[in-house]
């Protein structure tokens, strides 16, 4: 948001660090950039949404040192902004050493929800049930009955994305063989579209026709190699449909522009604390369905689909978390 | 290059180079259409403008210095460690290992072993590599980086699949026992009456950092070995010529470069309670700056590696409050390490004419 930023002068920032009280909101991006294209631009694009309907301001910020993650919460709460809304799972510790130190300040932290602090609302995501719906699209569209996934850096978190969509694929399809690669172990992996580009590649030689890309930035990558191979992707966190149109079958919505946008919304008096899941039943995931993957899913496919979802939020189908015991009764890691 | 007297060669050819980076940073962010005034007093105010910032310098600055010194210290071999990155890894783990291994009662005890416990990890990681380099002839700086991203996976296996507790989604260790948590700056000197802000991450390593400089110092330029290192680095030939054995020296430097890389996690990650996946974030890298400014001087590379702590600092507040964006403060500190480290001869030989010119005067 420049021109938000620009109406912050010098002088203004000085005064500003004075701890003047804004009563704003703030928004702190991780670890990956802003304009990922996948969970940082989810959160801006629900900043964003707020600030064009409401026409206020927000301050954002970007960490880019683990150093900077306490640092940085502290001086949005000092300067009186609130509330804070803080993004991954790697800053469950900067909330838990900042938050109780600003009782007045009510903060939010997504990816999180196994903290206990009376001025935070923690939001985590059923991340497993979106991809459990995309895997059996993976697999039904699949005609080599081989289908791929490609993660960023190998963490539970992606794991858990992992475990969703192969559990999805071999409902549809037992024999389905699922390859899972991850792109790397720095945390360059959220960020290398050239070396998911290759992943992909190696995955369409194995024979997958259809690759899911949980990598943040690397996505990219992987849905261009995908589109120029003329095979199907799967999008993440967004709805990435649009960057090939009728090449992405469809993507894996996790919501996390909701999620900011209903913080931002409910401000101070509306904040509500503790957990908040966000799954299938209350629209916090799901798979995008618009005019670019159309053609993609036939009815049949979006009736099955549609079946499994009503399971899944009745209760009368469940999708194994790869938390609750660290490992995933559809793939091994 | 006897015509420039010594405090010249010290002081005044990269205080220049770091003037003129930073003219030409401020060119670049007037490029922009941003106001580089604005951004350095921003950078000032936000680092020296209060206590918390300041505590923030020196904390960044202690990573550097531990790295710098590594890497100062292979460089009097002649050695381009470039896996500070990876040993200060490895150290992070030996600091995790010796802080989780007993609940310790006091952090006076658990600091000795786990500077033991870093060092012996980096000092390790860097063996490999050396013991490659004296007996292989497999070059360092090859190795070294590769040992980067093998310490990086390493990392990664062990935290989740081993030291992360059950059900967490964070891979990272639990927190550290009570007993291991290192006192803050403010505490210290809160205990003599100096008010300093507890947001501040910098701890009791900064003195450790300190007395690393000194016995730097002391073992570079006291004594035998030192002198075994620096003749070695100077000419090979010589050196085996005088009965130094060259395999000895990569080793023992190589492992006492490790060593200082392995004991910059008592800072990054004992005093962080917890080792998490990216702790090191690049100041291995920076290290290679720093000793380079510093040139191989433990003075220098203090010297240096507070010019790094402000400017990473100081780009914070920069990235916090302006619209100048977080790419461009890389940039400034790229063109510091450019004019100080590659650009040299740039700012030394027109220097050198000028002293030439002063004494020719003079006689």
């Amino acid at each position: 948001m420049s021109y938000l930023k620009n109406a912050l002068g010098g002088a203004a920032a000085l005064a500003l660090m004075a701890g003047a009280a804004l009563a704003e909101p703030a928004l702190m991006y991780d670890l990956g950039g802003k304009f990922d294209k996948s969970f940082n631009e989810a959160a801006y694009n629900g900043a964003k949404r707020w600030a064009d309907e409401t026409g206020e301001s927000y301050q954002e910020i970007e960490v880019t040192a683990e150093a900077q993650r306490v640092q940085f919460a502290t001086r949005l709460a000092e300067a009186g902004y609130n509330p804070i809304v803080v993004l991954g799972f790697q800053n469950a510790a900067t909330v838990e050493e900042v938050a109780p130190k600003y009782p007045d300040t009510k903060f939010a932290i997504i990816d999180v929800g196994w903290l206990d602090i009376p001025n935070l609302r923690q939001i985590t995501f059923a991340e497993h049930e979106g991809s459990y719906l995309v895997g059996m699209l993976a697999a039904m569209a699949s005609e080599s009955n081989t289908v791929g996934f490609i993660g960023g850096m190998d963490v539970p978190l992606i794991r858990h994305f992992a475990c969703g969509y192969a559990q999805g694929a071999k409902a549809v399809n037992p024999d389905v063989t699922v390859i899972a690669n991850m792109t790397g172990t720095t945390p360059a992996a959220w960020n290398d579209p050239v070396k998911g580009g290759e992943l992909t590649k190696s995955q369409i030689s194995q024979g997958a026709d259809v690759v899911y890309a949980a990598a943040g930035g690397t996505g990219v990558g992987v849905l261009q190699a995908a589109a120029d191979a003329d095979i199907l992707s799967i999008g993440v966190d967004s709805n990435q449909n649009h960057l090939h149109p009728g090449e992405v079958l469809t993507s894996m919505l996790k919501r996390v522009d909701n999620a900011v946008y209903d913080v931002f919304s409910a401000g101070v008096d509306g904040f509500e604390a503790g957990v908040h899941t966000m799954t299938l039943a209350n629209d916090g995931v799901g798979y995008a369905l618009d005019e670019n993957n159309a053609s993609l899913i036939t009815d049949d496919m979006k009736a099955a689909v549609e079946d499994a979802k009503a399971k899944i939020i009745a209760g009368d189908l469940s999708v194994v978390a790869y938390y609750e015991n660290d490992s995933c009764p559809a793939l091994e890691f | 290059m006897d015509v420039i007297p010594k405090w010249a060669d010290a002081i005044l050819i990269p205080l220049i180079s770091i003037i003129l980076a930073f003219i030409i940073s401020a060119l670049v962010i007037l490029a922009i259409g941003e106001d580089p005034i604005n951004a350095l007093q921003l950078m000032v105010q936000g680092t020296f403008g209060n206590s918390a910032g300041i505590g923030f310098m020196l904390f960044y600055a202690t990573n550097f210095i531990f790295t710098g010194l590594a890497v100062a210290i292979a460089f009097h071999a002649r050695l381009f460690n470039i896996g500070g990155e990876g040993q200060a890894m490895l150290g992070g783990l030996g600091v995790a290992f010796v802080c989780l291994a007993v609940p310790w009662p006091h952090w006076t005890i658990a600091l000795p072993f786990a500077l033991i416990g870093g060092a012996l990890f980096g000092a390790g990681w860097a063996l490999i590599p050396a013991w490659l380099q004296a007996k292989r002839g497999s070059h360092i700086v090859i190795t070294t980086i590769m040992f980067n991203f093998i310490a990086s996976a390493l990392l990664v296996y062990l935290l989740v699949e081993v030291l992360k507790p059950a059900g967490s989604m964070d891979p990272a260790t639990p927190r550290f026992p009570e007993g291991a948590h290192l006192p803050r700056m403010s505490d210290i000197l809160g205990a003599v009456g100096i008010p300093f802000s507890d947001a501040a991450p910098v701890n009791v390593s900064f003195f450790i950092a300190l007395l690393a400089c000194y016995l730097f110092w002391l073992l570079v330029w006291r004594t035998r070995l030192g002198y075994e290192i620096r003749a070695y680095g100077q000419s090979e030939s010589a050196a085996r010529y005088a009965g130094i054995s060259p395999t000895k020296i990569i080793l023992i430097a190589m492992v006492i470069s490790g060593a200082l890389a392995g004991c910059m996690a008592i800072n990054n990650v004992m005093a962080a309670e917890r080792l998490v996946l990216n702790s090191v974030e690049g100041a291995g890298f920076i290290g290679i700056a720093v000793a380079l400014m510093g040139r191989s001087h433990p003075v220098g590379v203090l010297l240096a590696s507070l010019l790094f702590g402000f400017l990473v600092q100081g780009g914070a507040e920069i990235d916090f409050w302006t619209n100048i964006p977080r790419e461009l403060i890389v940039v400034v500190q790229a063109l510091v390490i450019l004019f100080t480290g590659a650009l040299d001869n740039m700012v030394r030989v027109p220097l050198a004419k000028v002293f030439l010119m002063f004494r020719k005067r003079e006689a």
